[in-house]
């Protein structure tokens, strides 16, 4: 019997589409990988940007104390359900996903046949593919118009950001190991102020110093929630658009495969064009005919290549702009809850030691 | 790196000096202060209306080795057996910072312009840091010397303020830094004889068993404390980190978003001097205030060994008049003898017992100082956090 972790998920909606108002269904890992999958295969070659799913290895996912339980899974569980419910959000928030039957099948039916396949297409292994189609293709460095120029200059935004963006949550997780190693230092220090507490022989003092012991305490709880509040807010607002930039990345780069394809279609026209003109000379009417109709393949090729290279720059062109907005929307509304979270603990730095700094006075 | 300490040492630093008298008789202070590449030179001024002195007000140049000395001649001194002698202070040690220096230095060229200056002020901060710590901790010694009323009489203090030529004071060599090693070896292992005896006078008999325990704690608070703050120091530093990769963000284009990684990349840079502040003034105010308190505890468990030592050789002394009456021989000299243990662990009794007393009042008035002090600091950076905080937050949610 394997045992797995199923996650309810849980819609609200007043589109028609759906059969009811409010629905919930059980939804286990690999299906929400499997709806990925799906989505990928019908629309990344459009020029979509598909929202990529969390990690499937938990390798080098920083455990952080949610509460007071010292117990690294549900950590993990949490850190798990969060993730996911922004990635489906995401999904249901871009117009033509949300239209898809699958998305609207992975909410509604209660029953969802497994995801096969998925140890193999998980998102990661995805964008490695991605990611080995995309070094192929960046190899060329031919820059394909003047209107190329503004898909040229987001791509390299998109890297640079990509780069910066890795810097940052690297701090951000050196600052929530250390936060953390505070938080334990800090406990392990009011116990010996405690102790010394008892020790002393002056009784104000004494007390005084069980006092102080009682306001590490406390501080002790405040970097242990700051710490959740740096990787759960901050963290994993990173560790998403790294990974969102990614999938932007790969979108651009089915653009240059389009226009490639486009192009080889061209030089391939242009060889059966000259194998026609060679056989008219050479007056072999039989091969003639086969090159002609060869040749009204190709241009027909070439029309459906170029339409698709048009079509998919402006689906691009208008999935960037989309991202943008909602990236700009993200990142301030995230970064705002996480000054919040500081916020709030300051001010309940300013109540501890206000209620400490009379025993301190009353020493002596 | 040499750095000059202003004439007026901060408030700030004066950490544990606390309920000395300033006596216009003796005031002494440390008025200046070098840091060369191996050695801090340090500026002992002095300013006295006594008449032993040939000047009203003087200075001297002197080394950290040359208040070792002046502190060893005190615990040397049979005279002053029965004081707790001033801890003395702890060797100037610019170890860490400099490799960290160092180290910035060699990993230069691997990082931006701006992100190097930052380092660089960060570090030349904490060197600075130290400089005034060691400054304030040599200061601490000479004034509690000076507050002294037997102490601040002692020749060797007074060559030590005056004599304005090097003192030749020698660090000691290998054989003697050897001696000295199986002399605390010795010494410790007599301690824990010594303090087995249970004492007949029921302050000394509560003051031994409150020390030992005292001393045990105030070490482990020390070292805790350490460790907490340095935590927290680590943490200040990512902070930094993090203003900068936001500002790298935000000057990569003008959009709305990047505008807001500049506010949230100013934010932080300031928030995080706060947070560096915090963990200085926890560094000042708590924990070395245990680690002088670790010192003191220490010195005034001397006392009690030295006293516990004159006991053991007046009982001693006792037995041997016993048996030289028994046998008749060799009375004077046995009684002789005897007398003057006597008077030796009456002398140290009493002096410490007033000692002991002092020692609390001191520990108590410092502690009291430095507890508010803490609180007062504390609550002001996390209203000064809280205000930036605000009103940052305010501009962005009024950007959106």
């Amino acid at each position: 019997m394997n045992a797995y972790i199923a996650y309810k998920v849980s819609t609200r909606t007043t589109l028609p589409m759906f059969k009811n108002r409010t629905f919930s269904v059980w939804r286990r890992f690999s299906d929400f990988l499997g709806l990925y999958e799906k989505l990928s295969v019908k629309h990344s070659l459009n020029g979509c940007i598909i929202p990529p799913p969390p990690e499937k290895s938990i390798v080098g996912m920083t455990k952080v104390k949610v509460g007071k339980e010292d117990s690294s899974s549900a950590d993990f569980v949490e850190t798990r359900r969060a993730a996911l419910e922004r990635y489906l959000q995401r999904v249901v928030c871009h117009p033509s996903l949300l239209q898809d039957p699958d998305v609207r099948e992975f909410l509604e039916r209660d029953e969802l046949p497994r995801a096969v396949g998925t140890h193999t297409l998980s998102g990661a292994g995805f964008l490695k593919m991605i990611n080995r189609a995309s070094d192929a293709v960046s190899k060329m460095t031919v820059k394909i118009s003047d209107s190329d120029a503004w898909f040229d200059n987001k791509l390299q935004e998109v890297e640079s950001e990509e780069l910066q963006l890795r810097k940052l949550h690297a701090v951000v997780e050196s600052l929530v190991n250390h936060r953390k190693e505070l938080c334990g230092n800090t406990a392990v220090f009011a116990k010996s102020m405690a102790m010394l507490g008892n020790s002393e022989d002056n009784t104000a003092l004494s007390r005084a110093l069980s006092q102080l012991a009682e306001v590490e305490d406390k501080m002790e709880t405040l970097h242990q929630e700051q710490a959740a509040s740096d990787f759960f807010i901050l963290a994993e607002l990173l560790a998403d658009y790294i990974r969102l930039l990614g999938a932007v990345r790969g979108c651009f780069e089915q653009r240059m495969k389009t226009w490639q394809r486009w192009q080889e279609a061209q030089s391939t026209l242009q060889k059966k064009r000259e194998v026609e003109a060679k056989l008219l000379w050479a007056n072999k009417p039989d091969k003639l005919q086969q090159a002609k109709e060869e040749i009204t393949e190709w241009e027909g090729k070439v029309t459906q290549y170029e339409r698709d290279f048009d079509r998919i720059s402006v689906t691009v062109r208008k999935e960037f702009l989309r991202f943008e907005k909602e990236k700009s929307k993200d990142f301030k509304s995230q970064i705002v809850k996480y000054l919040e979270s500081l916020l709030q603990s300051q001010q309940r730095l300013v109540k501890f030691w206000e209620a400490f700094l009379p025993e301190a006075k009353a020493i002596g | 790196v040499r750095s000059c300490v202003e004439p007026q040492i901060e408030e700030d630093y004066q950490a544990v000096n606390v309920d000395l008298q300033t006596d216009a008789t003796l005031q002494v202070d440390i008025s200046d202060a070098l840091s060369e590449r191996d050695k801090v030179k340090f500026t002992v001024h002095t300013k006295s209306t006594l008449p032993n002195f040939k000047q009203n007000e003087f200075s001297v140049v002197r080394q950290h080795e040359e208040f070792i000395w002046l502190h060893d001649s005190f615990v040397e001194n049979e005279e002053y057996a029965g004081y707790i002698i001033p801890p003395a202070p702890p060797r100037p040690d610019f170890d860490a910072s400099r490799e960290k220096l160092q180290k910035l230095g060699e990993g230069e060229g691997s990082m931006t312009k701006e992100e190097f200056t930052k380092m660089k002020q960060e570090l030349e901060a904490e060197y600075l840091a130290i400089f005034k710590k060691t400054v304030a901790m040599h200061e601490v010694f000479l004034c509690r010397v000076a507050a002294h009323p037997v102490l601040r009489k002692d020749m060797n203090f007074h060559v030590f303020l005056e004599y304005n030529q090097d003192l030749s004071v020698r660090g000691k060599n290998k054989r003697e830094k050897m001696e000295d090693f199986f002399k605390n070896v010795v010494k410790s292992a007599d301690g824990v004889l010594v303090a087995g005896v249970k004492d007949v006078d029921d302050f000394f008999e509560h003051e031994k068993t409150f020390l030992l325990e005292y001393h045990n704690r105030v070490k482990d608070a020390s070292s805790k404390s350490d460790r907490m703050i340095r935590s927290h120091k680590s943490a200040a530093d990512d902070i930094n980190r993090i203003a900068s990769t936001l500002y790298t963000l935000g000057t990569q284009d003008s959009t709305d978003v990047c505008k807001f990684f500049l506010k949230v990349s100013e934010l932080f840079e300031k928030t995080r001097k706060i947070e560096a502040r915090v963990a200085a003034d926890e560094d000042l105010k708590l924990a070395d205030l245990l680690k002088y308190y670790l010192r003191e505890s220490q010195a005034a468990k001397d006392l009690l060994y030295r006293r516990g030592r004159a006991l053991v050789d007046y009982e001693n002394a006792n037995k041997a008049l016993d048996k030289a009456r028994a046998k008749n021989k060799d009375v004077l000299q046995a009684e002789t003898s005897q007398q003057v243990c006597c008077q030796k662990f009456e002398k140290i009794s009493e002096s410490a017992k007033q000692e002991l007393i002092d020692f609390k009042t001191r520990r108590v008035a410092a502690f009291r100082k430095n507890l508010v002090e803490l609180a007062e600091l504390e609550l002001k950076h996390a209203k000064g956090n809280l205000q930036l905080l605000q009103s940052c937050v305010g501009v962005l949610k009024g950007d959106t």
